[in-house]
C-alpha cells in the first residue's frame, strides 16, 4: 500500500462522513496535519470533497460517487476503485485512483492531475476545461467529449466516439481507439506534442525513458463545428 | 372570354378581397421563404410567442359577505419568504417573492447584470447566475445571489459556489426543456471566452444533460456532494422547465433539493431554435397545480418552496401563482424590459436591425441596441446600471404592490394565504388548467369534486 504514516486517521466505520470533510475544510495553512488516512470508506459518496489546502488524503478502500470532487491543493489517493466522477471540476491538486474508475472521471475539471492505474469507464475527462489525466488502462466511449483543454493521456485503448465535439482538449491514446467522435481527428505527433506528454507522464510519476512516446497517436479537434455551418448538419 | 370584357369596367362584378390562408399565414409564409433562402432554422431569444392559456383568463373573486378583506392602507398583508427551510443551514430570506431568474453574464452584458443585482437588493430579493460563472460585478451588487449549476459548468469552481448564498442545480428551463444552448461566437469576447475557458469568437455550445449524473438517482447524490462542499450551508434549488411537472417535481424532492424552480414556455431563454421556443413545454398556467399537487401528496408542500416562472409581467399573475400554491416567482423577461429592453427610445436602431421596439428577439446577436443583451463594449455602455437599477427596482416595488391589493381584497394578511378557492377561471382551458371552476359556475372540467 505505500501508505504514508498519517498526522490523523479517520475511520468512516465509526464516524460521519460529514465530520469528516468538515473537519478537512477546516485546515488552514497554519495546521499541523497535514497527512490524512481516512479508513473504510465502504463505497461512500462524496469523500474528501471540496478540500482546500495543501494536504494530502490517502483512502483505504472503494469509493462511491465524486471522490475529491472540486478538489484544490490537495492529493487524495485511492487506495481501491473510484464510483461516478472521481475528481469532477477539480481545479488544482492531484488524485490518484489505485484501482478503476468509474463514469465522468475527472469531468469538468479546471486543473490539477487525476491518475487512474486501472481502467476508467465511459465519458472519461468530459468536459474537460484544463486537467490534466492520466489512465495507465484503458477508458470508455464519449471520452472527452466537448473537451475543452487540458490533457488526456491514454496507455490502454479508447471505446467509441473518442474526443466528441472536441475543443481543444489534447487526447494521446497508445492503444486502439474504437472511433472518433464529431470533429474529433488524428494528428501528427510533432516535436512539441512529445514534450507534452513527456511533461504529463513525468508529473504523474513515470519514469522518463520507461514509455515509448513514439507509440502514442495523438487526437485533437478538426475545428469544423467551432462555427455552426448548415453543411456540416450531418455531423450533429 | 370574360365577364369583365363582355359588361365592361362599369359593370364590373364585386370582387372578394384578398384573403390569407389561416394556415399559411403571412408570418408562416415569411419563413417558409426564410427557410429556403438560408438553409437553417430561425434561432432567436425570448419565450414563446403565441397565445396561450395564462393568468390573464383568471380572476380574483374578491371578500364579499362570507369574507372579510383588509383595510388597503392600515393592515398589514405580508410578502416575505423564506426559501431553503428543508436542509440548509442558511436558509434565504425575501423580502417579496418576486425574484430574479437566471440569466448569463456572456447572453447579457456586464452592465445589465449588475443592474439587476442592483435592482433586486434595493428591494430586498434575489438574483440568479447563469451559464458562464459568476461575475464580480453580479456578486458584488446582489445582496442574495443563487448559483446555477449548469450541464457546461462554464466557470464553475468551488470558490464562486461557496460565496453564493444558495445553487441552483438546473435540469431544464421552460423556452427548450430538453435542450442545450448555443451563445453564437459574435457574443465570445475574451472576457467571456477567459470565464469559458473557451477561444474567442468561436459558437460556445451548452450541453443538454449533466456531465457527471443521470436520472434522480445519481442527482440525489450529486446534491449530498454540493451539500457537502458547501457544509451543508446553502439551499439547494433543481430548476426544471415545464413539461411533466408531477412526476418532476416527485422526483427533484425525492432528490433532496431544498427549493424546486418550474418554469413554463413562456420563460426567456438567450438563444434557441424557433421551433423549439414554440413548439416544446407547456405553459405555466397548466404546471402549477400538477407541481404542487405532487408535493402536497409527499407531504411537502411549504417545506420544499416552490418557485415558477415563465410570462409573469405584474402583481396580478404574481398573486394568481401564489394562488395556485407557488411560494415565489422568478421574472427574467419582464425584468429585462424594465432595464430598458425593447424600449421605443431605440426605435430607429431597431427599425435597422429590421424589427420595431417591442418585437426584437435577435438576441443571440449581440446588437442588441439597449445594451443588455450585447457583449459590443460601445452598445453595452448605453445601459446605466445604476439608473436601470433604480428602474427594476421601482418594477418590482410595484409588482408586491399590486400582489398585497388583491390579496388585502381576498382578505388574506400575507401573499401566501392566497389560495385556489380565491380564482375563477374565464375560459373553460384555463379552468381545466388551473383547477378552479369556470367563473359563475361550480365547474372545474376534468374534476367530478370541488377544489
Amino acid at each position: 500500500m505505500n501508505a504514508i504514516s498519517p498526522d490523523i486517521t479517520f475511520d468512516l466505520a465509526s464516524a460521519e462522513l460529514r465530520e469528516l470533510n468538515e473537519a478537512l475544510h477546516k485546515i488552514t495553512a497554519e495546521s499541523n496535519t497535514r497527512r490524512w488516512r481516512v479508513l473504510n470508506p465502504e463505497g461512500r459518496h462524496a469523500v474528501a470533497v471540496g478540500i482546500d489546502a495543501p494536504v494530502t488524503v490517502e483512502i483505504d478502500g472503494n469509493v462511491g460517487y465524486y471522490c475529491a470532487g472540486m478538489n484544490q491543493q490537495a492529493s487524495v489517493i485511492i487506495h481501491g476503485n473510484a464510483g461516478q466522477g472521481v475528481a469532477e471540476n477539480m481545479m488544482s491538486g492531484f488524485v490518484r485512483v489505485c484501482g478503476d474508475a468509474s463514469q465522468s472521471a475527472g469531468a469538468t475539471g479546471h486543473g490539477g492531475l487525476l491518475v487512474v492505474d486501472g481502467n476508467a469507464s465511459a465519458r472519461c475527462g468530459i468536459s474537460m476545461k484544463g486537467i490534466d489525466i492520466v489512465v495507465k488502462g484503458s477508458i470508455g466511449h464519449m471520452s472527452a467529449f466537448m473537451g475543452q483543454s487540458g490533457s488526456l493521456v491514454v496507455f490502454g485503448d479508447a471505446g467509441e466516439a473518442l474526443g466528441d465535439s472536441l475543443y481543444e482538449a489534447k487526447l494521446f491514446v497508445r492503444g486502439t481507439v474504437k472511433s472518433l467522435g464529431a470533429d474529433c481527428v488524428a494528428k501528427e505527433m510533432r516535436d512539441e506534442h512529445k514534450a507534452l506528454l513527456a511533461q504529463k507522464l513525468e508529473a504523474a510519476g513515470i519514469a522518463p525513458g520507461s514509455v515509448d512516446l513514439s507509440e502514442f497517436k495523438r487526437y485533437g479537434s478538426a475545428r469544423k463545428l467551432y462555427n455552426f455551418h448548415v453543411d456540416n448538419a450531418d455531423a450533429y | 372570354m370574360t365577364a369583365h370584357d363582355a359588361k365592361g369596367p362599369a359593370h364590373a362584378l364585386p370582387q372578394t378581397s384578398p384573403r390569407f390562408s389561416a394556415t399559411f399565414d403571412p408570418h408562416t409564409l415569411s419563413e417558409i421563404r426564410r427557410a429556403a433562402a438560408t438553409g437553417i432554422y430561425d434561432i432567436r431569444g425570448g419565450g414563446t410567442k403565441r397565445k396561450l392559456p395564462h393568468f390573464d383568463d383568471l380572476l380574483f373573486l374578491g371578500a364579499s359577505m362570507s369574507r372579510y378583506p383588509l383595510e388597503g392602507y392600515r393592515e398589514k398583508c405580508g410578502t416575505e419568504v423564506v426559501l431553503g427551510t428543508r436542509f440548509a443551514k442558511k436558509p434565504i430570506h425575501l423580502k417579496t417573492p418576486v425574484t430574479i431568474a437566471g440569466m448569463s453574464f456572456g447572453a447579457l452584458s456586464a452592465q445589465a447584470k449588475e443592474a439587476l443585482g442592483r435592482g433586486a437588493s434595493i428591494v430586498g430579493t434575489s438574483t440568479t447566475t447563469g451559464d458562464g460563472g459568476m461575475t464580480p460585478e453580479e456578486r458584488g451588487q446582489s445582496q442574495t445571489l443563487v448559483y446555477q449549476y449548469l450541464p457546461s459548468r462554464y466557470g464553475m469552481n468551488p470558490v464562486d459556489l461557496r460565496k453564493a448564498d444558495a445553487i441552483e442545480v438546473v435540469i431544464g428551463q421552460g423556452a427548450k426543456p430538453g435542450g442545450g444552448g448555443m451563445l453564437l461566437g459574435q457574443k465570445i469576447s475574451d472576457r467571456v471566452a477567459a470565464m469559458r475557458n473557451l477561444p474567442k469568437g468561436i459558437d460556445q455550445r451548452s450541453a443538454c444533460r449533466h456531465p457527471d449524473w443521470t436520472g434522480p438517482d445519481d442527482l440525489e447524490i450529486k446534491i449530498q456532494e454540493l451539500r457537502e462542499i458547501t457544509d451543508w450551508e446553502k439551499p439547494i434549488y433543481v430548476k426544471v422547465g415545464a413539461s411533466r411537472p408531477y412526476y418532476d417535481i416527485a422526483l427533484a424532492v425525492k432528490s433532496g433539493a431544498d427549493v424546486v424552480v418550474l418554469d413554463g414556455m413562456q420563460g426567456g431563454t438567450a438563444a434557441t431554435q424557433e421551433v423549439f421556443i414554440e413548439q416544446v413545454g407547456i405553459p405555466i398556467l397548466s404546471a402549477i397545480r400538477p407541481a404542487v399537487q405532487a408535493l402536497q401528496d409527499l407531504g411537502m408542500h411549504r417545506k420544499v418552496q416552490l418557485i415558477v416562472s415563465g410570462g409573469i409581467r405584474t402583481g396580478a399573475d404574481v398573486a394568481k401563482a401564489l394562488a395556485l400554491g407557488a411560494d415565489a416567482v422568478a421574472i427574467g423577461t419582464a425584468a429585462l424590459v424594465a432595464l430598458g429592453d425593447n424600449d421605443p427610445h431605440w426605435q430607429a436602431e431597431y427599425e435597422a436591425l429590421g424589427t420595431t421596439a417591442g418585437a426584437y428577439d435577435d438576441w443571440h446577436e449581440g446588437r442588441d441596441p439597449a445594451g443588455i443583451t450585447t457583449q459590443d463594449p460601445e452598445l453595452a455602455a448605453r445601459l446605466d446600471p445604476v439608473k436601470a437599477g433604480r428602474r427594476l427596482a421601482n418594477y418590482l416595488s410595484v409588482m408586491t404592490l399590486e400582489a398585497q391589493t388583491i390579496a388585502r381584497a381576498c382578505g388574506k394578511s400575507h401573499l401566501h394565504n392566497l389560495e385556489p378557492e380565491d380564482l375563477v377561471a374565464l375560459t373553460v382551458e384555463a379552468a381545466a388548467m388551473a383547477g378552479v371552476p369556470l367563473a359563475g359556475t361550480q365547474w372545474i372540467p376534468g374534476k367530478t369534486g370541488g377544489y
